[in-house]
């Protein structure tokens, strides 16, 4: 399919970007992307995926929008509150961009959904704030050969990682299983700055269209932190870890699980 | 003794005999019993921190658990 004229307008600062051009932005409009966690880090994801065009985003989330979200989570406006946040961000992705076709999961991802959910997308991005979605998303993801889009906040501080399985380390390669519930802080907690979800966020959603293209080095191997009191960003390199429970050289994880042990952390979290 | 913590070098008193785990007690390392430790660029296993040694030049990285997306 041929760009419109208004495509050509509307995406007119991405032609002229040479790593990018009609071809480019085509191929964006013919990609799918799913959004697990319609919440901080989800939000900007969201909106500048939708602004790219990316053609197709799945966005899954079972909670409502709350009064307390909306410090962070830009997509979420005061009048959303007690909406489905998958709805309240559907919304607003069709009056950026009506080029996109939003596709809503209204429940939360486990064992057995992820698989199936998962199946139609290009690139995958976790947005999710529990360590029960985090380690599924990415058994789920690695077991799929499925790329995706780690990232993590508290506080002031952040992480990401893209993940490409079989070639760059996974998850579990630097953290082999969840902590206990509750022995990390959740950001209900210990409170999160509101701006910090938008430079992960913005950093994870550039790692998707970058991988959509094609083009650049992507954060994959490399586990980028940023520390916003100190407004510093390192990046550390990550082997693939042969040790690994998962992609290692003696798997023992071989299809998408739920840690029950770790469950509803987030749920307890909004009551 | 001189090694990188965190991409800093980092002078320590001299200890022949100082493992990972004791390095995570000496230097307060935060979340001691959860962080992940890359030592010159491999993960260890966590069951390896008591009978690894530190030793003149290593680079540690402490990783450390982030599960918030709230
Ligand atoms: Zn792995």
């Amino acid at each position: 399919m041929a760009l419109t004229e208004t495509q050509i307008e509307r995406y007119s600062r991405h032609i002229i970007l040479k790593e990018v051009g009609g071809k480019g932005q085509q191929k964006l409009l013919e990609s799918k992307v799913l959004i697990i966690g319609a919440g901080g880090l989800g939000a900007p994801i969201a909106l500048y995926l939708a602004a790219a065009g990316i053609g197709t985003i799945g966005i899954a989330d079972a909670d409502d929008v709350e009064l307390s979200n909306l410090q962070r989570q830009v997509i979420h406006f005061t009048p959303d509150i007690g909406k489905p946040k998958v709805l309240s961000a559907k919304e607003k992705i069709q009056a950026i961009n009506p080029d996109v076709q939003v596709r809503t999961y209204h429940e939360w991802i486990n064992a057995a959904n992820i698989m199936e959910i998962i199946r139609d997308y290009d690139f995958v991005v976790d947005g999710t704030d529990n360590f029960a979605a985090k380690f599924l998303i990415n058994d789920a993801c690695v077991l799929a050969g499925k790329p995706y889009s780690h990232g993590g906040i508290l506080q002031f501080v952040g992480q990401t990682i893209t993940v490409l399985p079989g070639e760059s380390a996974c998850y579990r390669c630097i953290f082999p299983t969840p902590p206990p519930r509750d022995a990390i802080p959740t950001c209900s907690q210990a409170g999160v700055i509101g701006v910090l979800p938008g430079v992960i966020g913005s950093i994870q959603a550039t790692e998707a269209i970058k991988f959509l293209l094609g083009k650049g080095e992507l954060l994959a191997g490399r586990l980028l932190m940023y520390d916003a009191l100190k407004m510093k960003f390192r990046d550390v390199e990550i082997k693939r870890n042969s040790h690994c429970p998962l992609c290692g050289e003696n798997p023992t994880i071989t299809e998408a699980e739920d840690d029950l042990s770790l469950l509803t952390v987030c749920d307890l979290e909004q009551s | 003794m001189t090694i990188t913590v965190n991409g800093a070098t980092t002078e320590l008193p001299e200890n022949n005999s100082r493992t990972i785990d004791s390095l995570l007690e000496e230097l307060k390392v935060s979340q001691r019993l959860y962080v992940t430790v890359e030592l010159n660029g491999e993960i260890l296993d966590r069951d390896a921190y008591e009978s690894t040694l530190v030793t003149e030049g290593d680079a540690i990285e402490f990783l450390y658990f982030m599960g918030g997306g709230c």
